[in-house]
């Protein structure tokens, strides 16, 4: 499969990944080498085999609708980047 | 007292023949002279884990102690322990100090064992040489200008060099294994849902699993019993009644039956490490097993699946790393998305950045099916090879690494390289069965050869057995690396 620079540039972009354009022209070059390695898989029949999601068959354990945690907001607040007011700020969003 | 085994160092304890304080400060000082060299450790507390000591001495004195009561243990960087710097390696988490246990810690806590530090990994548990810690390399104490493995590299290095009596590692795709096996010690990776995952930073979920690393299979059992254990706050976590895991760790080998898969001896596989194997495989003949030829057809593919599936997993999971809770922010930004991409770029690696960027795209519009099912549907085939080959044989061994231990730096700047050094232990993680690695002798520029052992789901005491036995019978797990 062969990776353009413009697939590299929209894949940075949905995993929000800054990038130069230096850096993604490296990164193209050694994602084809992984995905040339990946490819190994196409030539596989797999018609009629269920996908494995998980390495156990099992359900999903079911609880209570109730609450479980305490409230610990200054605990966790003091690694933050930044908090105001038992807030996390980021850059204004709506103007 | 370094060579003691846990059970000795306990019993040692018991007696007050020693106390947990002098035997933490016995690490530590070890540490301190050679951590410098290894940089096996990222981060050490000696109050904290003397204090710990000190409440262990208590609880001896009491005489209420537990196996691992006063032992001094290192954790993984990934595992969160309260008041802990808590990194993954990573630039992303350097000022992390974790605000809660993850339930391993909270096991070892309960038991009382002492915290001795966090040791160094691969980025997020992504690499097999510890090359992408952004704490630096680990060095392999047999060879300084070698790699430990990765990414549970600091472990196996602290490990091999004595600067801990065990310690513990997790497992997404031989993280456990290939580090013991190239640093000469024993690694084990329980079946999938054994120890729980609350607390350890995730990478792939349906693959990511804790294990313990020492010097022998009986001091595994030993860590494994205080490490496992359900835990309602893991969704993937075992409902099962509890086991002693060192249960069958004196049962003859007579009759046991090897299953040796075609595809781990063939092509790619370094002539050192097949003979160091092959000699193994010649003991347990001696001691009584038998040994079958199997065959593993898919396990050729467990790399690509892999490189579809854990990149896809760790995608999802990094999702929550944007600077904004915790963790590395970018000092300068724009707006939201400009805060996002700058921090995510700054806080994460290289290699990193490359499984982010795989696993966005397979699953991104158009490709899903292509990728990401096509690789679920050839996990489930390389599940049941396992399934078939174990109606052959009780369990599998081959190598657990392609080669010893290679320079700093020889794989660098090859990613597909790089990945390939896991090619013996990938389908393990993706059947979720359990694997472990011992030291079975010495290859090329004398490193060491790890022999893996496979079992089937929940045989885990049965392989402590197998491998326990092999260490009574030789003594490749008792050699240290000299002249530190």
């Amino acid at each position: 499969m062969l990776l353009t620079n413009a697939d590299v540039r929209k894949v940075a972009s949905l995993a929000r990944l800054a990038m130069s354009e230096a850096e993604i022209e490296t990164a193209r070059l050694q994602l084809s080498g992984i995905f040339a390695l990946i490819a190994k898989m196409q030539a596989v029949d797999t018609q009629g085999i269920e996908p494995m999601s998980h390495a156990q068959d099992m359900a999903q354990r079911l609880r209570e609708d109730v609450v479980t945690e305490t409230n610990q907001r200054e605990l966790f607040q003091a690694i933050a980047p930044q908090v105001e007011a038992g807030l996390y700020l980021v850059p204004q969003v709506i103007e | 007292m370094l060579e003691s085994s846990l059970q000795q160092l306990g019993s040692a304890l018991r007696a007050r023949q020693i106390s947990s304080v002098e035997l933490t400060q016995l690490y530590l000082d070890r540490i301190a002279s050679l951590n410098p060299k290894l940089n096996a450790y990222i981060t050490v507390q000696p109050e904290v884990s003397l204090a710990l000591a000190r409440e262990a001495d208590a609880r001896l004195a009491a005489g209420n102690a537990d196996t691992l009561t006063g032992i001094p243990i290192a954790q993984k960087d990934i595992f969160c322990a309260k008041g802990w710097l808590t990194t993954c390696g990573s630039k992303m988490l350097h000022n992390f100090v974790s605000p809660y246990d993850a339930h391993v810690i909270e096991q070892f806590n309960r038991a009382g064992a002492v915290n001795l530090g966090k040791t160094n990994m691969d980025e997020f548990a992504m690499g097999s040489s510890n090359e992408t810690s952004y704490f630096g390399t680990v060095k392999n104490p047999w060879d300084t200008t070698r790699v430990p493995g990765g990414s549970s590299g600091g472990t196996a290095a602290a490990v091999a060099a004595r600067l801990c009596a065990a310690a513990t590692g997790t497992d997404t795709g031989g993280s456990i294994r290939q580090p013991a096996a190239l640093c000469g010690i024993s690694g084990l990776k329980p079946t999938y849902g054994v120890c729980s995952r609350y607390g350890i930073i995730a990478f792939a979920s349906s693959l990511d699993q804790a294990g313990p690393m020492g010097r022998s299979a009986e001091d595994l059992a030993l860590m494994l019993n205080a490490m496992a254990g359900f835990d309602e706050r893991d969704s993937t976590s075992l409902q099962r009644d509890k086991e002693d895991y060192a249960r069958d760790l004196n049962k003859p080998l007579d009759g046991l039956r090897i299953g040796l898969p075609k595809e781990f001896f063939a092509e790619g596989l370094g002539s050192d490490v097949a003979q160091a194997v092959e000699a193994a495989i010649a003991e347990y003949k001696k001691l009584g097993a038998t040994v079958v030829e199997i065959s593993l057809p898919n396990s050729r593919l467990s790399v690509p699946v892999y490189y579809v599936l854990a990149p896809a997993e760790a995608s999802s999971n990094l999702s929550r790393f944007d600077g904004v809770r915790y963790g590395y922010r970018a000092p300068e930004y724009g707006d939201l998305a400009d805060m996002y991409e700058k921090s995510r770029a700054q806080g994460f690696g290289a290699e990193v950045k490359r499984r982010i960027m795989i696993g966005t795209y397979v699953l991104s519009h158009g490709y899903y099916d292509a990728y990401y099912l096509q690789a679920q549907k050839i996990r489930r085939l390389i599940a049941q090879d396992f399934t078939e080959a174990f109606r052959q044989c009780d369990v599998i061994m081959g190598p657990t690494s392609p080669s010893t231990a290679f320079k700093l730096g020889e794989k660098g700047d090859d990613p597909v390289q790089m990945y390939l050094s896991d090619i013996y232990t990938i389908a393990v993680n993706l059947a979720g069965l359990p694997g472990m690695s011992i030291p079975c002798g010495f290859g090329e520029n004398n490193m060491p050869v790890g022999l893996q052992i496979i079992g089937n789901y929940f045989d885990e005491a049965r392989m402590l057995g197998v491998a326990h036995q092999y260490q009574l019978a030789t003594d490749w797990h008792s050699r240290a690396p000299q002249g530190l």
